[in-house]
């Protein structure tokens, strides 16, 4: 059986493969990894389609707001004022029938989250029921769509930027382990338990408020520059705190860990004998490190980028950056259960897609490793 | 016995595992003394209570040890009663049961800024007669002068900022900047000095009694200065304490060790067991972890405990449950649990006695470096809003703080000093984690 987290670590060949010819093998594994994931999205999309109902209690909640709105609007419109009682009563009534049913509500929880369901995986992510993008519309693609290129600047930079600069700085400091820089490292590591909007309230008290140089939060001047380049240096100049305090809270535990883990690949027995014939540095490097750490380095990147989709509530919060954290968010404050369901269908289909695509890129890049082969019960 | 000294010996060779058990242990001192002398009541009390209780603390001032960082000195709030030093009472009775008291407050006045106001609280107990108060001050300056007189009531509040007849004998100038400069001086120089506010206090009655009491709202207030309601921040402070390693501890227990026994649970009976807890750790990670915790903040219930519970139950399968597994593989094989089983010892004794011990260890760092993860989950959703309603912590003082634009303000005190405890906290129990998981992890060691 297939599984999200397992093929972190490869499946190694353990014996000769069968009869079998690696073609039917690998759709044979294909398929039954497929599906299993599957019902493993439905599964997990359906839970929240029932947490973001509290198993019926927010339609309650929901309903019993549509009555006040409703009977206060037709109380406070001058234009019934004159409206014979009955009549207002009966107004009132179908009115708040409109309403329940514009939002479903009449129907039970059991058939509306089947809908909800069928609609998330089917993709179809529908409109919202309450919240609207910034251009008015209702669309919930649209509504995540505008706030996406916000997530994918802020949260894509910093998270490319600590990948690239962490394993490399990590590969240097695992040839001079012991060196002052090392010890630094060792020494900071503790530091990222602190999370990145803590860092971002001290550099907006250091640089926003104290220095004056940057900007407090937001993603753009006020007014918006005319010409693109100014525009364009207006956003990287809101950018730089949130992106710093990203990568600041992240960077010396991330360091830490690939250093470690080259360090404990840098120890392996094939490593000493690679020395020992007098194989140059680099080439060691190169062939013997970092081919065998390729796997759970490649692991690592693809669940960084998913993970940028996801976004930074509370970092976004603290910068008041209009991100897709916030558009989650917004969403729960609202009980837009659509805007919910339709940002956590995309994670979850990602996530999945990601971990199918991960076990053939580990049987490409890693010969020990065939695709359905030595699978685990 | 020997084992766990030469351990502990081992632990004490690094820096950050002495930083880190001294900061751990100072906190949990601290968080028994506070529990102990503020009960839990008490400080709901003191956080959520009216007028009486805030009304004599001026608004969003900073702490008092701003003062000793500084050359210019900020206005140090004021309280005095009868009784305190720099305050004298003089009583003269007359004939009829009337009773003249004086009460003289005496302060010495060395700073170059304004107070945010000057206030007398009256309180008094009479038959049919309301007792009468008049306030007269001398300035340094040899300036007499008379501000309100009036009837009292059991109690009456006289802010001297909201006197509109004593603003005008000022030129116009409120109160609590036109008393403490010359008359008609434009740059507003302080004369500094000795202070006297004479307060007359004439009971009509045997038995009627009245006293005064003088409170000067300075610029810096109590340990922990004040936010916008008048609270005093000493208190969040303190009770953030407890809270903050409540909830971190707890959680950080309660999601290793029940993730650890049933991990030990799923890879002794293995099968049907061990499929379906892979099976829900990997439909856990496509739930989203931080948005399930918002909507049960919003929709269901905002208390930490509730809180707490969902964390826990979210952070039990995760990655954490596979490491646990691949341990307990290992350990299954072994040749003790062999035996164990030969002599025909029950499952619960194989899992509680013979594997779970195995891996404490391996538990006892990740356990400790998962603290500060849950102390900032509890300040990070009372970031968006979505802290206890009742509890004072950390995260929700540096939320209200946000929500009233402290760092724009300049009111950094308000934001700092929940940030440090948080940083100490955080920083705290990830160096001694780190340290102990370079002890026990055999792989580490040496790296």
């Amino acid at each position: 059986m297939g599984s999200v987290a397992e093929d972190v670590t490869p499946t190694v060949e353990k014996k000769k493969s069968s009869s079998n010819s690696t073609f039917t093998r690998v759709i044979k594994y294909s398929g039954f990894r497929l599906l299993s994931l599957f019902v493993t999205v439905v599964i997990g999309i359906y839970l929240t389609i029932m947490i973001a109902n509290m198993g019926g209690y927010v339609d309650q909640m929901m309903k019993a707001e549509i009555q006040e709105r409703i009977t206060m609007q037709i109380q406070m419109n001058p234009a019934f004022k004159n409206l014979d009682p009955a009549e207002k009563t009966r107004l009132t009534e179908e009115r708040i029938q409109n309403e329940i049913e514009r939002l479903d509500l009449d129907q039970p929880l059991a058939i509306r989250s089947a809908r909800f369901l069928k609609n998330a995986l089917t993709m179809n992510l529908g409109r919202a029921q309450h919240m609207t993008s910034d251009s008015g519309s209702r669309n919930v693609r649209l509504i995540i769509l505008e706030r996406l290129p916000y997530t994918l600047l802020l949260m894509g930079t910093s998270q490319l930027i600590l990948f690239f600069s962490t394993l490399f700085i990590a590969l240097a400091l695992s040839r001079k382990y012991g060196s002052f820089w090392d010890k630094v490292v060792i020494a900071l590591s503790p530091t990222s338990a602190i999370p990145a909007w803590f860092y971002g309230i001290f550099l907006i008290l250091i640089f926003a408020a104290i220095l004056r140089i940057l900007p407090f939060g937001g993603v753009i001047d006020a007014p918006v520059p005319d010409d693109f380049l100014g525009r364009a240096l207006s956003v990287l100049k809101h950018l730089i705190l949130p992106a710093s305090a990203w990568i600041i809270s992240t960077f010396p535990l991330s360091i830490y860990n690939w250093r470690t883990f080259f360090l404990i690949y840098s120890s392996e027995d094939y490593v000493d004998t690679a020395k020992a014939k007098g194989i140059p540095a680099r080439e060691i490097e190169r062939k013997y490190i970092l081919r065998p750490t390729l796997p759970t380095i490649i692991t690592s990147f693809a669940l960084l980028l998913i993970g940028v989709w996801t976004g930074a509530t509370i970092l976004e919060t603290v910068f008041n950056w209009p991100g897709l954290g916030r558009v989650i968010f917004k969403a729960i404050g609202l009980y837009d259960t659509p805007v919910i369901v339709g940002t956590t269908i995309i994670y979850a289909y990602l996530l999945a897609a990601t971990v199918f695509l991960l076990d053939f890129v580990y049987a490409l890049v890693d010969p020990r490793v065939k695709i359905g082969s030595g699978g685990k019960s | 016995m020997k084992n766990f000294i030469s351990t502990f010996r081992e632990i004490l060779k690094y820096p950050s595992a002495i930083f880190g058990s001294l900061v751990v242990l100072a906190l949990v001192v601290a968080s028994i003394i506070v529990v102990v002398k503020i009960p839990y009541s008490e400080a709901i009390n003191i956080w959520r209570g009216g007028e009486e209780i805030v009304g004599k603390n001026p608004r969003t001032v900073p702490p008092i040890w701003y003062n000793w960082f500084r050359k210019d000195k900020l206005v140090v709030s004021l309280d005095m009663v009868e009784g305190d030093e720099g305050v004298t009472v003089e009583e003269t009775v007359t004939e009829g049961g009337t009773n003249i008291k004086t009460t003289t407050f005496e302060f010495d006045y060395q700073y170059n800024s304004f107070p945010q106001d000057l206030v007398f609280y009256f309180t008094s107990t009479y038959q049919d007669k309301q007792p009468f108060a008049s306030v007269k001050i001398f300035t340094p300056d040899e300036r007499e002068i008379k501000a309100g007189s009036f009837a009292i009531g059991t109690t009456h509040t006289y802010p001297l900022n909201q006197d509109d007849k004593l603003r005008k004998k000022l030129d116009g100038v409120v109160p609590n900047i036109g008393l403490f400069i010359q008359e008609g001086d434009e740059a507003q120089k302080v004369v500094q000095g000795v202070y006297k506010i004479q307060v007359e206090l004439i009971t009509f009655e045997k038995d009627s009694t009245a006293q005064a009491e003088f409170v000067m709202h300075g610029q810096v207030f109590g340990w922990a200065g004040t936010d916008h309601l008048r609270r005093d921040l000493t208190l969040p402070m303190l009770w953030g304490i407890p809270i903050a390693l409540a909830f971190g501890l707890i959680a950080a227990m309660g999601t290793s060790i029940l993730t650890m026994i049933i991990a030990a649970v799923g890879t002794w009976y293995g099968g049907f067991i061990d499929g379906l807890i892979q099976r829900i750790t990997e439909i856990n990670m496509v739930i989203p972890f931080l948005p399930i915790l918002i909507m049960i903040g919003t929709f269901y219930s905002r208390s930490i405990w509730v809180i707490l519970g969902a964390t826990v139950a979210l952070s039990i399968f995760t990655g954490a449950i596979k490491n646990y597994r691949a341990t307990f593989m290992q350990i299954k094989e072994s040749t003790y649990i062999e035996a164990a089983k030969a002599y025909g010892a029950k499952d619960n004794r194989i899992i509680f006695r013979y594997l779970v011990p195995r891996i404490i260890p391996l538990l006892l760092p990740g356990l400790v470096s998962s603290v500060p993860g849950f102390v900032f989950l509890e300040a990070s959703l009372a970031l968006l809003g979505l802290g206890d309603p009742v509890l004072p912590t950390w995260g929700k003082t540096i939320n209200e703080a946000y929500g009233n634009a402290a760092l724009y303000r300049g009111w950094y005190y308000w934001i700092l000093q929940p940030a440090a405890l948080l940083m100490i906290t955080g920083l705290g129990f990830a160096s001694l984690g780190f340290a102990l998981d370079r002890v026990f992890n055999p792989r580490l060691r040496g790296m």
